[in-house]
């Protein structure tokens, strides 16, 4: 078992002795090398659970394990990818791409090397060095998810990576993302509000509730690797797609 | 053509309107001083202002020397000093509390009575000049430093944090290039105010500099010579200001790339 969270609950302290609860004993386990989607209501606590996977937020209870490794409140033990892309304006995007490596203090030339040629291989290698605000959205998108590739290795949370890029460019990214998923297959938490995203990318969607969030449900995408778009327009997948509306409804 | 040739000569184009329209004016004043015969003591025409300058310009040197050393040295301890009073500030949130309030109620303190008292503590040395350019310089650059080093954007420490960085690699990955354009800007501020605070420093007694010969030039109705002071002055801040603009250029590159 990769990644597992067991009996995570999470709550704010709210005005006088009401908490708000965000999380409710959540279990999830994740294999290695899984690619799983979580999808549910608008702030139903989504992020929460990527913030504490991330050791950004460390006042839960329960457990979080990596690899049996109890990593809650431990930041730096997996890749983590917001929404914004955050590249560092004042950094190329090779120097972006290696900002872990940076962090973690590993040899400058060395880790240039290594960055520019996953950046080469996934079709970056022109822009090495431009600046942030000379690269278009996707571009931008794809040199932050190749910065949480590189930091992550094993395990990535994808916190809506997608979730401000038009619809266009969202299913070339998705495309791009599982050619770089399918070389190395890290284990991948990506959280959604879409669900064709969900069903393209993911070997499982768990579906949560409202807040407080538990897990609604699990569900099993079946369909072979490498995925093309087309599925998206079977009769299996739209049986998925309504029973995911009717959860989320 | 280069893209940089051609970006320079569209400055240079953007430039004549500029320099036409200054040259307009000071032919205004030149065909007026000389239309209305007014005397050279009370107000010299561009060309005497210029001729002024120019008979005393081994004279006007060697005081604009103890001018440029009065304020270099003022401004790199202003920056020394902002440095350190900057990252305390943003490091330590008492220090802030502590010392915030103070550095702006400094700043309203008017530099003309301050500056006699410092002559009066300190001598007629350069020491007291020196200091009425740091007094004039601190409070831009310091306030411009902490402005930039409080970061807004919590997602990017967010971020930084997810991946386990440590206070310090905070600071300098993050804090201290967000602070730079903000820290420059400060630095041009202080940059054309450094030059009026060594000036003023002169002007209350001192034995050299361009605040001596504006006094002597001003006590003697050396009008034309005053105006050519004021020239050193507003020529020597330029050159602060370039300097600060081309530094500028150097730490930042990545604000000096357009959008292609």
């Amino acid at each position: 078992m990769a990644l597992e969270l067991r009996k995570l609950s999470l709550s704010y302290p709210g005005a006088g002795d009401s908490a708000l609860d965000v999380l409710v004993d959540i279990n999830l386990k994740i294999g290695t090398g899984t690619f799983v989607s979580l999808i549910g209501p608008s702030g139903c606590g989504k992020s929460s659970i990527c913030n504490l996977i991330a050791g950004v937020e460390k006042s839960a209870q329960g457990q979080i394990l990596l690899d049996g490794r109890s990593i809650l409140g431990l930041p730096g033990q997996v890749g983590y990818m917001p929404q914004k892309d955050l590249l560092l304006p004042w950094r190329t995007l090779l120097d972006n791409v290696a900002l872990g490596n940076d962090i973690r203090r590993e040899d400058k030339r060395e880790s240039r090397e290594n960055a520019r040629r996953w950046l080469n291989r996934f079709g970056l290698g022109k822009f090495t060095e431009h600046y942030p605000h000379q690269l278009s959205g996707g571009m931008r998108q794809r040199g932050a998810l190749l910065r949480t590739f590189l930091f992550g290795q094993n395990t990535l949370i994808l916190d809506e990576p997608f979730g401000a890029l038009d619809a266009l460019t969202r299913r070339e990214m998705q495309e791009w993302l599982l050619n770089v998923w399918s070389q190395s297959s890290p284990t991948v938490v990506f959280i959604t509000h879409d669900i064709e995203e969900a069903i393209l990318l993911s070997d499982e969607i768990v579906v949560l509730s409202r807040r407080p969030a538990h897990i609604l449900e699990r569900i099993t995408i079946p369909f072979s690797r490498p995925r093309k778009p087309d599925i998206l327009f079977s009769s299996e997948v739209l049986v998925v797609k309504k029973r995911l509306l009717d959860l989320l409804r | 053509m280069s893209v940089r040739s051609r970006r320079l000569q569209k400055k240079w184009r953007d430039g004549i309107p500029t320099l036409i329209f200054l040259f307009l004016c000071l032919a205004v004043w030149q065909i007026s001083v000389d239309f209305f015969k007014l005397p050279l003591w009370l107000m010299p025409s561009p060309a005497a202002v210029i001729k002024a300058f120019w008979r005393t310009r081994e004279l006007l040197w060697s005081h604009t020397l103890t001018t440029i050393w009065e304020t270099t040295t003022g401004f790199v301890l202003s920056i020394a000093l902002s440095l350190v009073a900057g990252l305390a500030m943003v490091l330590s949130p008492m220090a802030k509390r502590l010392f915030y309030p103070m550095l702006i109620v400094s700043q309203t303190v008017p530099l003309i009575a301050v500056a006699p008292l410092l002559i009066l503590w300190l001598g007629y040395g350069l020491l007291p000049k020196i200091l009425t350019v740091v007094i004039v310089c601190f409070f831009p650059i310091t306030v411009s430093l902490i402005e930039g080093l409080e970061v807004s954007d919590n997602d990017l420490l967010n971020l930084l944090k997810s991946m386990g960085a440590s206070r310090w690699q905070m600071l300098y990955m993050i804090r201290w290039p967000n602070a730079l354009p903000s820290f420059f800007a400060g630095l041009k501020i202080a940059a054309t105010y450094s030059v009026m605070g060594a000036v003023i420093g002169e002007w209350l007694g001192a034995s050299s500099g361009l605040g001596v010969y504006l006094t002597r030039s001003s006590h003697s109705f050396r009008t034309d010579q005053v105006f050519a002071a004021i020239v050193a002055i507003t020529l020597l801040s330029l050159f602060y200001f370039v300097l600060i603009t081309g530094i500028r250029r150097l730490a930042l590159p990545w604000l000096n790339t357009k959008q292609e």
